[in-house]
């Protein structure tokens, strides 16, 4: 791309001359191997696989069944048209009720109506994406913060900041109790924060956990609440996994506990939750978001700011459709745990019997991987230097916890969702061989060189920024070319 | 400690606009031709819903695009994972050369110079986003959409300082005007970073004329700011003179690849063109790279659904429904509109002459009691209240003169839009009959100006339902 002149700089905002987007960092920089040699069953089968992709790619063939035997909900079919027009020209940001009702009633039923949501308090936005920009956009101003358990998810950075000028604070999570979020560790964040006179405004927890693909246990989230309450912070509860928890114990929503905690005294007005259909469902071309907050004054803000990402009234006319048949919805919420736990065992039974264990899990589309017993030394840079060993000899696409501001190296996110039992299999034969070949080296696994014109740049400011003591620095030189990044999550 | 954002608390968003005061209105009463006769009609609404009947045709004549499918497989799986903030290609494709045809092929777009947006609103934003730092300023001419204050400002914090355009010429852009508002902007301490206009305009229905755009490349370039070039209308001009882009200008300034060349951006939409607002289809196209790769980052905040992708993909790439659909729709528009000058004309009520858009400039200034936009106010509610009409009062779009109304033609249908006028011309003979006699009373005593005190805003109504409307 070459240098700005200092006169185009200054044409162009900081925002969009910065590295705001995030796009840099290591996160995205394997999918470029992938993207450069991605991997086919018959025309590239010694491709890289994608395991670094959070999608839910399980259960279409039930929509598409549920599809072909519903030409009514699109509404350009012969049984659908006649609402062609009204659906066309339907742009009022409160979306159309039957959407509204057809979510709440899905978010109910994910939670095995154990609670109830008012459609009114339902606001769209463009994918989870955009419903956690506007919540940022909507509870801080620039220069607050919110706090963020470790590890998590690498586009919160750009989600979160990148436009709204608001912090993120890591409350640092340690492997040594399974990542669990401690009081202990809360209240050093928040005091860390005070110190730096940063005001925090809220905390942002994803329950189910990506990365980690686990639940937060009640008592875990009584004590979020209880600490949230007292500093009289926000809670923002990101529940987009909600429906991929496949085994015990079962999914507890911070609305079940709003409801079972009264006693609790909670600030309703400081809970919101973010949803989406993209990973349940698997629908993520479709960009369907939502805030959901107990807060009156959000829920009219994000209301009005969700013209910024209004979700196309043909899908929503479709989902409308789809989440308000209470038979379909039921069989696909079943089928799609059953079809995860069995994809999630076929990964890490294999796994464990040769020495490669995942945190215990029972959510996401993915799981964390533990290779820390592979690693040359404890640090991030030998993380990174096996994560290269990866990609580009057992070329797996995974995703290593250092993009994830995990504090502690060793720790990669591997998706197991996003393809078909086949490449499921190729993808642990892969991973069989490369442990059997290092088995006797009873030193970790050294970087080789490798002849690549893969130009992987390892530098990762935003990992610095965050909270690394190790510095990562780049066996590479060369300045990436001019990343078409796709937006990947 | 202050619980919510600034931006949350504040009214920034400007929906306490009159704008959107009058649609509250609307909605607490609309009419309706069996159920409520005697509602109020929607004339605030820029919709064009003249030609759905074009598009059910194709659709019935096209079940792939309908059915995901293409050649009958199901590409479901595909679409339904699409997420690519680049956009579907075939889409991109489509769009650029929709938008060349609309522009008569006198320009072309590079596909990979676009970037698609959940709608206009989303467009404008994020070229804030792009080109500004909360504080810093764009220039408007006004009148202008309502709704800018809210997608330019609210959430960049860009502040917008208005270009003054008068009746005098028809509200053209002058050298001068320019001039002014750029040292306002420097008097307020304000560094300005481009001129965004609309063209055709919002709400005048006027296209902008080659001089006015050459004054607009010669501005912007001898003040290195952008230009952004809102054309989300440009399908609707029914009538000459013809649409001329300003892509057009520049390209015909052999501008091509020169420093100015990369500072014109276009927003385009397919909310008013086709009628298809819920579909939330906008697009940012521009020269400069940068620009480009910073959008398309923003875009992911507010992606167009890959469903609506496919199907629009479809539709616009069947050239001949294209050409078809334009030169049809345009003809509606047209006659839509000879209907309501005629109409307006019958109650003595004369408007801006116009060749585009969905609505027209009305000049009721002789209705007014006084030259002031309190009295504007007072008209405006008699309208509303009295004659059953939400149109839009010039004050919301910033105009600098009072009595200018904004009344559009394309959401209804004819025999509607025939009651809206007959209602129109009876107000009109019986309050000219009573300014008249007010006139004509020795008592003529004034009553102090009643403050705009609008109670219809019932704020304990939560359903304050308003759209994304232009």
């Amino acid at each position: 791309m070459g240098f700005m002149n200092s006169n185009e700089q200054e044409l162009l905002s900081k925002m969009a001359t910065g590295n705001g987007h995030g796009e840099n960092s290591s996160y995205f920089e394997g999918w470029k191997a992938f993207d450069n040699d991605p991997f086919h069953p018959t025309k590239n089968p010694q491709g890289v696989i994608q395991m670094g992709l959070a999608e839910n790619q399980l259960c279409f063939n039930l929509i598409e069944e549920w599809i072909l035997n519903n030409p009514q909900a699109s509404i350009c079919t012969p049984e659908g048209v006649n609402e062609f027009r009204d659906i066309a020209i339907f742009q009022d940001y409160h979306g159309l009720p039957e959407f509204r009702n057809a979510v709440a009633n899905f978010m109910e039923k994910t939670r095995g109506n154990r609670v109830r949501f008012d459609p009114d308090r339902i606001v769209m936005s463009g994918g989870a994406t955009g419903a956690q920009e506007m919540i940022a956009f909507s509870l801080a101003d620039p220069g607050e913060a919110f706090l963020v358990p470790t590890p998590y998810y690498p586009g919160f950075d750009r989600d979160l900041r990148w436009r709204t000028g608001v912090q993120l604070l890591p409350v640092v999570c340690e492997s040594s109790n399974n990542f669990k979020v401690t009081r202990e560790a809360l209240e050093a964040a928040y005091e860390r924060a005070e110190m730096e006179n940063i005001r925090v405004k809220g905390l942002l927890i994803t329950n189910p956990s990506n990365p980690l693909g686990t639940i937060l246990d009640r008592q875990t989230l009584i004590e979020l609440v209880s600490f949230i309450n007292e500093k009289s912070i926000h809670l923002i509860c990101d529940e987009i996994y909600a429906a991929t928890v496949f085994s015990q114990p079962g999914f507890v929503s911070i609305s079940e506990i709003l409801e079972e905690e009264k006693e609790m005294a909670c600030n309703l007005d400081l809970i919101h939750i973010v949803y989406s259909l993209s990973k349940d469902m698997g629908f993520p071309g479709f960009r369907v978001g939502i805030v959901y907050s107990y807060n009156d004054a959000v829920v009219q803000c994000c209301r009005k700011m969700s013209s910024f990402g209004l979700v196309s009234s043909q899908t929503q006319h479709l989902i409308a459709s789809m989440l308000s048949d209470d038979a379909f919805v039921d069989r696909f919420i079943s089928e799609s745990a059953e079809r995860l736990e069995s994809r999630y065992k076929f990964l890490t039974c294999p796994l464990a019997q040769v020495g490669i264990d995942c945190l215990k899990s029972n959510a996401g589309l993915f799981v964390w991987m533990d290779l820390r017993h592979l690693l040359k030394n404890k640090t991030f840079e030998a993380e990174m230097e096996l994560w290269q060993v990866i990609i580009n000899e057992v070329k797996l696409n995974v995703s290593p916890g250092a993009s994830f501001h995990c504090s502690e190296p060793g720790w990669f996110r591997v998706c197991f969702a996003n393809m078909d039992d086949s490449t499921m299999g190729v993808a642990l034969n892969r991973i069989q061989t490369f442990v059997h070949k290092n088995k006797d080296v009873r030193n970790p696994i050294k970087r080789k060189h490798w002849n690549s014109n893969l130009r992987l740049s390892l530098k990762s400011k935003r990992v610095d920024d965050i909270m690394m003591g190790q510095s990562m620095r780049s066996p590479h030189s060369p300045i990436p070319q001019s990343p078409l990044v796709r937006a990947r999550t | 400690m202050r619980q919510l954002s600034t931006k949350a608390t504040c009214n920034s968003h400007g929906q306490d606009s009159s704008y959107f005061l009058g649609w509250q209105e609307y909605e607490k009463n609309p009419y309706d031709e069996v159920r409520n006769p005697k509602g109020i009609i929607q004339m605030g609404l820029a919709e064009n819903q003249l030609s759905f009947d074009l598009l059910e045709s194709w659709l019935t004549e096209n079940p792939d695009a309908a059915g995901f499918k293409r050649g009958g497989e199901s590409i479901f799986r595909e679409l339904a994972l699409f997420q690519d903030y680049h956009g579907l290609p075939d889409f991109k494709k489509a769009l650029v050369e929709f938008m060349a045809e609309t522009r008569g092929n006198k320009v072309s777009f590079n596909p990979n110079h676009l970037v698609l947006t959940a709608g206009a609103t989303s467009a404008n934003e994020t070229l804030m986003f792009c080109l500004a730092e909360a504080g810093e300023a764009f220039l408007l001419p006004t009148p202008y959409y309502p709704g800018f204050d809210r997608d330019l400002k609210w959430r960049t914090g860009v502040e917008i300082v208005p270009i003054h355009c008068t009746s005098s010429n028809d509200f053209q852009i002058t050298e001068s005007a320019l001039e002014e508002a750029y040292q306002e902007a420097h008097k307020r301490n304000l560094r300005v970073k481009g001129v965004l206009v609309t063209n055709p305009s919002n709400p005048l229905g006027t296209t902008m004329s080659r001089s006015e755009l050459n004054l607009l490349i010669n501005f912007i370039t001898a003040k290195n700011i952008h230009l952004i070039s809102d054309e989300i209308y440009s399908g609707t001009v029914f009538r000459s003179p013809g649409f001329v882009s300003v892509m057009e200008v520049l390209k015909d300034r052999n501008c091509d690849n020169t420093q100015v060349w990369n500072r014109v951006h276009i927003v385009y939409s397919l909310s008013k063109d086709l009628g298809l607002p819920g579909f939330r289809v906008g697009a940012i196209y521009s020269n400069d790279e940068m620009v480009v790769a910073a959008a398309t980052k923003m875009s992911s905040f507010g992606l167009v659904s890959s469903q609506t992708q496919y199907l629009l993909s479809a539709l616009l790439s069947d050239k001949k429904f294209t050409k078809n659909y334009l030169s049809e729709n345009q003809k509606r528009l047209e006659q839509r509109h000879k209907m309501l000058v005629r109409g307006l004309r019958k109650a003595g009520i004369s408007c801006l002459e116009s060749n585009a858009g969905l609505f027209c400039w009305v000049d009721m200034r002789h209705l007014l009691r006084s030259n002031t936009f309190d009295a504007e106010m007072d008209l405006w509610k008699k309208i509303v209240y009295a004659v059953g009409l939400n149109i839009s009062p010039g004050h919301s779009c910033h105009c600098a003169e009072p009595g200018w109304f904004r009344v559009c033609f394309a959401n209804m249908s004819e025999k509607t839009l025939n009651l809206a006028m007959q209602r129109l011309k009876a107000f009109v003979v019986d309050s000219t009959a009573k300014l008249n006699n007010h006139h004509s009373s020795k008592n003529s005593k004034r009553k102090s100006s009643p403050k705009w005190v609008f109670r219809l805003l019932s704020r304990d109504c939560h359903r304050d339902r308003e759209s994304d409307e232009r």
